[in-house]
């Protein structure tokens, strides 16, 4: 098994607040990340794309154009923005890092065939650091659908 | 038990298929395309797999270790120019993905007589850009 990945970088920041609890509730269970005006970092994300290497190019994936894929669908949209003001999908899931991880993931697959073909490369895991201390991350399955799926998996997300 | 080793090389490379027109390369490969080549600062991460010795604690001696990678990787590649001086590199483009493989391929064999398996090769070629390689099936 080879797989390739690549390092992205962006800024922002968030709040979390979950508006199905009280404020109280809220302040005890995110504690300094409940800050009203939110506060932000400079997340590392990672996108692994597992192989094989295509023959004639010895490459797994044209990085040129998963660079494109990630930084038009993900990047334009998450870095320097307030991620719960300006960026849709957090408008009713709290902006935590694990719902980050799976907001990427679902832009990915979304996008993913009409960036990088239906070749032989696909989405096999995705990382999001967002401190030194705090990573997180998501294996995607050899048999997801990887489609121009809507995106529709809001049951997964962690809305703690 | 799970064990890694790191080390880095540095080497110079050029992404190109020699078929293609200089467009085409530049398309498929951007600045890797180069034809004087360009070069990184390599750093190869090979972890191994096995239990430690009842009598040694060790999973591996290390010194076996340090000695089958600096025979494999570092003495060929370290300070070359791997498109002209490391096979097979000559034939095929060593993109991170075929050093990555080649290097797999290298460790494998030697580590098949010792008491640890190979279990993964991590390649950075830059710090935001890794290969991994593995046994498993993909």
């Amino acid at each position: 098994m080879i797989a390739i990945t690549r390092r992205y970088h962006f800024s922002a920041s968030h709040r979390l607040h979950s508006p199905e609890l009280s404020d109280a509730e809220n302040a005890r269970i995110y504690g300094k990340c409940n800050n009203p005006y939110g506060h932000g970092h400079d997340y590392t994300l990672e996108v692994t794309v597992s192989g094989p290497a295509d023959p004639k190019t010895g490459r797994i994936v044209a990085l040129e154009d998963l660079d494109a894929l990630v930084s038009e669908q993900v990047l334009s949209l998450f870095s320097g923005r307030n991620l719960n003001l300006d960026v849709a999908q957090f408008q009713s899931l709290v902006a935590s890092t694990e719902n980050i991880v799976l907001v990427i993931r679902d832009l990915l697959l979304a996008n993913w065939n009409s960036y990088l073909g239906r070749g032989a490369a696909r989405l096999s895991r995705v990382h999001v650091q967002e401190t030194a201390r705090n990573s997180f991350e998501i294996a995607v399955a050899a048999r997801s659908e990887q489609t121009e799926s809507k995106y529709k998996l809001e049951s997964e997300y962690v809305s703690r | 038990m799970l064990l890694t080793r790191r080390v880095e090389f540095s080497a110079s490379h050029v992404c190109r298929i020699p078929s293609l027109d200089e467009a085409s390369n530049k398309r498929l490969f951007g600045e890797a395309a180069n034809p004087n080549g360009h070069g990184h600062n390599y750093i190869v991460e090979v972890t191994v797999e096995g239990e430690p010795d009842p009598i040694t604690g060790m999973v591996i001696d290390l010194k076996e270790l340090k000695e089958i990678i600096d025979e494999e990787v570092l003495v060929p590649m370290d300070h070359r120019f791997l498109n002209y001086e490391v096979q097979p590199f000559d034939r095929i483009i060593p993109t991170a993905e075929n050093v990555a493989s080649e290097i797999w391929s290298r460790l494998d064999v030697r580590l098949r007589h010792s008491s640890a398996a190979l279990h993964k090769v991590r390649l950075f070629e830059t710090a935001d850009l890794y290969v991994d390689v593995t046994g498993e099936a993909a």
